[in-house]
């Protein structure tokens, strides 16, 4: 047998059902990868000692039954685990210990997976490169100095080095499709409102979105099909049927319409990402799919759009770090001086700049001409998609803009950083379901991923053209262990 | 400078003012758990043990909507007949205070669930309508209390994210009294509705307060002041004489009034600047996207309307109809739905041969002055409304005097006790035999004949002496109906 961590969640998960691995073997593995690969800089918080406990009591009563029997893994540090530090990779929040557990989580735990840690992340997952985080930056196993791409870039990085076997983020503009495009990995964004937001970390509530991060395709059904449920617990979730997308998963796409929007072919797009985009549209072709021509004609305002409501709604939801109640607190005169040294001190600049903005366009004044306007073109941009989707099953773009960039090479310069989300942003503005799937490679050799975008609710049939066009490219990423030494 | 009971206005030299009020009442909605958590609401619990994630605002904690705290502000909606809105908008105000765990409010600002409705005061000069701007669901904020620790403030939470309404009623009104007499109807109507238990003392009911004053007949509003957060209608009273005046001597000075909040200090009986408006809060408001647009259906709101029991106009139109009670009683009586449901209670006692004058009496005379000096609400009556109905009922028939019933009622409060068991134990029945007061009576005269000389010879006025020495020798008890008749025919 291969390196067991190595292997696909299926795999895995095959072989511990099979008994041929144990829990706790899979759990060691990982925990010894992880030791050895710190240098990436993925962990914010390992939990090692407690993994192997729990994988050694899951072999001693192992319930094969379960759909994660005794499998490990790490998880973005924004999702509050009980008992386990969760920082969203910032100050404010450097020795928050949750005394509760997010629903994703929990549905994960509840089918017998372990927690390894919690994987690094943008501060408050604000950031397109994973170098806002007050833990520093991550590396992308991909190259050294490269960026695993943010703000799930702990994530990413993980999974591209192994250190587990899937995992999961939160995509609010892009956060989970593009560190996986930059990583080679599959990662899909669901429907809004098919995972609860539940203890998740907030950052813009009308966008955010946990979702699955995996090898292959099948894995990331597997585990959508774990993590999304109806929840109560948050008013925004949605009661809808729920697939069991890894069992219905099928690479029979013949006959499906996939669109392709003209709008995305943006000024000064790289020659790589276009070669990357005609080339998937040959691979959907190949795999009996129809390619139709659409417009979406508002793709244009989506990245200022987003870039005034996630922040107006950001500005808000961390109005409560304020050092009164948890979290960092910094020694003031009064309290207006706590306040403001604390957040001056606890968040970092990317934050700051995003809390201005979002204070400013929610400001008296100025409401209506950025806020009330934008929301007016999310609307807009929401219809589009609809229009498209009279005439087509799914719309193919490339995931990003570019491969992924150097560590440094953005950080001085925020727009550039932000177009990075280009492709992503339009999507969870429509609330819609996206995949990125691994498609390609740059001159460089940096993975570069193709996005399928579903209808609201239709992840299975995403999942399933992702999983038709996988078989035909045949991506492997090439990871050397360069940090293990 | 008050000219009658309708007018409240402000002169100075040749100018007369009047006053212009609007109120913003802030109504605890009767709940057994927060507005959006399932935290309980009890008051007066130890400080920050009725505390969920959610109302600490953890991160990651999201609101759930109490649905039995938007059936309780549609059927306010419905008491106050105000157009009841079916869809409406969570926002969140924000701004920072140490009380206010999420660093903002979840309010309704844009699209509030009730809209315009209508409230009738019952004024000593006739009925006078307020009217209703709107209201909205929000939650109230956690108590910071500074006076416990000399260095530190202290932050409880227990109310934070208790479901508040805040009711916006028009510029209507424009005397204390009828203020006074708003927030008593307010405060009567949810309590009918069991929406809000009204208690001022525990803050269930405070209201912030608009002040604005004109010339007498303009038709343009002043600048207006908000005096926040007053929690009882006597300082709301004191506080309006105050502040009005205080604007009418800007006024005649040529100053101008300051659009701005002020402070009411109940010890100095002043109002002071809080904020200026351009110190005041950007709020920043828009709306929670935690939250979806709050939707309801009119089979919802159908099926509230038909649970809404009779409020205290329809009440009052009963009691003058079937009661015939006046309408000064009538409103007295209904003013409190406990009142109300103790007066029912004693006419159903009564029986066919009821007496509502005497009933009406009764409750409002002996009754109240004995709730009021042991200082007890109609719920802790120490006479039951049966007992109450048989006091009456011995009146009525006969069996005692009027004088006697109080001498009884007094016996009564210790323990409940059934008058006709007083009457019977202490031997206080009313003597009523003709025959035996004639006796009584014979003797009188023979015993005092000068004096009943005197009173033939036109010394009218010896009728009362001879009264008072019959109900002396009765020891009370004797009919004095009766006895009225028979000096009359013996004296003639």
């Amino acid at each position: 047998m291969s390196d067991i961590t190595s292997l696909t969640l299926t795999e895995l998960v095959k072989n511990i059902k099979d008994k041929k691995i144990s829990s706790e073997e899979t759990t060691k593995a990982f925990i010894d990868r992880g030791e050895k690969s710190r240098d990436l800089n993925a962990y914010i918080t390992e939990d090692f000692s407690n993994a192997l406990l729990k994988a050694k009591s899951f072999d001693q009563k192992p319930n094969f039954d379960l759909k994660l029997p005794g499998v490990p893994m790490a998880v973005k540090d924004l999702f509050c685990t009980k008992d386990v530090k969760t920082t969203a990779g910032s100050k404010i929040l450097n020795n928050f210990i949750p005394p509760y557990e997010s629903t994703v989580t929990q549905n994960i735990w509840d089918v017998g997976a372990i927690l390894l840690g919690k994987l690094n992340c943008d501060e408050f997952a604000m950031g397109s490169s994973n170098e806002t985080s007050f833990f520093g930056n991550v590396q992308s196993p991909i190259d050294k100095g490269l960026v695993p791409g943010g703000s799930s870039g702990g994530s990413a990085s993980a999974l591209a080095a192994n250190l587990t076997p899937i995992t999961i983020g939160t995509d609010t503009g892009g956060s989970i499709r593009q560190p996986a495009s930059f990583t080679g990995t599959v990662g899909l964004k669901p429907t809004y409102g098919s995972c609860s937001r539940y203890g998740i970390v907030a950052f813009a509530s009308s966008l955010d979105q946990a979702g699955p991060m995996s090898k292959d395709v099948k894995d990331c059904a597997l585990l959508q099909e774990i993590i999304s449920t109806y929840d109560e617990k948050d008013s925004t979730s949605i009661d809808f049927k729920r697939n069991e997308y890894s069992k219905e998963l099928t690479n029979n796409i013949k006959g499906k319409k996939i669109g392709v929007p003209k709008e995305y072919r943006v000024d000064r797009m790289p020659k790589e990402i276009e070669d990357l985009w005609t080339k998937g549209i040959e691979y959907a072709k190949d795999c009996g799919a129809e390619i139709i021509e659409i417009s979406l004609p508002h793709t244009n305002y989506a990245l200022p759009t987003y870039y005034i409501v996630a922040p107006a709604e950001a500005s808000s939801n961390l109005a409560r770090y304020d050092g009164v109640k948890y979290g960092f607190r910094s020694k003031g005169e009064n309290l207006i001086d706590m306040y403001e040294k604390t957040r001056s001190e606890g968040f970092g600049s990317e934050v700051q700049r995003r809390i201005m903005i979002g204070t400013y366009v929610l400001s008296s004044g100025y409401y209506d001409a950025y806020y009330l306007k934008a929301q007016k073109v999310r609307k807009l941009i929401k219809n589009d998609f609809e229009e498209a989707y009279k005439k087509v099953d799914a719309i193919l773009t490339p995931s990003t803009p570019s491969a992924a960039f150097k560590i440094g090479e953005k950080t001085n310069d925020p727009v550039s950083m932000y177009l990075n989300d280009i492709f992503t942003v339009p999507v969870n503005l429509a609330g819609l379901p996206a995949i990125s799937i691994p498609a390609g490679v740059d001159v460089k050799g940096y993975p570069l991923g193709l996005q399928i975008i579903g209808k609201a609710f239709d992840e299975q049939n995403i999942l399933n053209i992702a999983y038709a066009m996988e078989e035909k490219i045949q991506f492997r990423n090439k990871i050397t262990d360069w940090w293990i030494k | 400078m008050t000219k009658d009971n309708s007018e409240y206005l402000i002169e100075r030299r040749d100018n007369v003012y009047e006053v212009v009020i609007g109120l913003e009442v802030h109504a605890q909605v009767t709940s057994n758990s927060k507005l959006f958590s399932s935290s309980s609401t009890t008051f007066g619990a130890e400080p920050n043990t009725q505390v969920s994630l959610v109302d600490a605002a953890f991160p990651g904690m999201l609101p759930v909507i109490n649905e039995y705290c938007v059936k309780q502000a549609i059927k306010t909606g419905i008491g106050l007949r105000a157009q009841i809105n079916k869809r409406s908008v969570f926002d969140r105000k924000n701004y920072f205070y140490a009380d206010l765990p999420q660093g903002y409010q979840i309010s309704q600002f844009k699209y509030p669930i009730v809209g315009e409705g209508t409230v009738v005061l019952d004024m000593a000069h006739g009925q006078k309508e307020v009217g209703i701007e709107r209201l909205h669901l929000e939650q109230d904020a956690g108590k910071s209390i500074h006076d416990m620790d000399p260095q530190n403030t202290l932050v409880d939470l227990n109310r934070s994210g208790v479901a508040l309404m805040e009711i916006v009623s028009k510029p209507d009104m424009r005397t204390p009294d009828e203020v006074s007499a708003y927030v008593k109807k307010l405060r009567s109507i949810m309590r009918y509705l069991g929406t809000c238990d009204g208690n001022m003392q525990e803050g269930s009911l405070r209201a912030d307060v608009n002040i604005s004053v004109r010339i007498k007949g303009s038709d343009k509003l002043g600048t207006r002041c908000e005096i926040k957060n007053v929690n009882s209608i006597k300082f709301m009273q004191m506080a309006i004489d105050y502040e009005a005046n205080r604007q009418v001597d800007l006024i005649e000075e040529d100053k101008t009034i300051d659009q701005e909040t002020r402070l009411f200090d109940t010890k100095k009986n002043e109002t002071r600047s809080m904020r200026s408006k351009e110190d005041a809060h950007d709020y920043r408001y828009f709306p929670d996207p935690d939250l979806l647009p709050l939707e309801v259906t009119d089979e919802f709101i159908e099926k509230l309307k038909a649970d809404i029991p009779e409020l205290p106009d329809d009440k009052k139109k009963r009691f003058i109809d079937e009661f015939k009670v006046s309408a000064y009683e009538a409103t007295i009586l209904v003013s409190d739905i406990d009142t109300a449901k103790y007066f029912e209670e004693v006419v159903a006692k009564m029986g066919k041969n009821r007496d509502m004058k005497l009933a009406v009496n009764w409750i409002t005379g002996e009754l109240f002055a004995v709730l009021n000096n042991k200082n007890l609400e109609i719920t802790q009556s120490p006479i039951s409304a049966k007992n109450l109905a048989k006091l009456i009922n011995l009146i009525k028939n006969g069996t005692i005097s009027g004088k006697i019933a109080k001498t009884i009622f007094e016996l009564m409060i210790d323990g409940d006790i059934d008058p006709q068991i007083i009457v019977e134990k202490k031997g206080l029945k009313q003597e009523s035999d003709p025959k035996a007061l004639e006796a009584l009576i014979d003797k009188i005269i023979n015993d005092n004949r000068e004096k009943a000389i005197e009173y033939k010879n036109g010394k009218e006025k010896l009728f009362g002496f001879f009264v008072g020495q019959a109900m002396k020798a009765s020891s009370g008890k004797a009919n004095p109906q009766l006895i009225n008749e028979i000096l009359k025919k013996k004296l003639q």
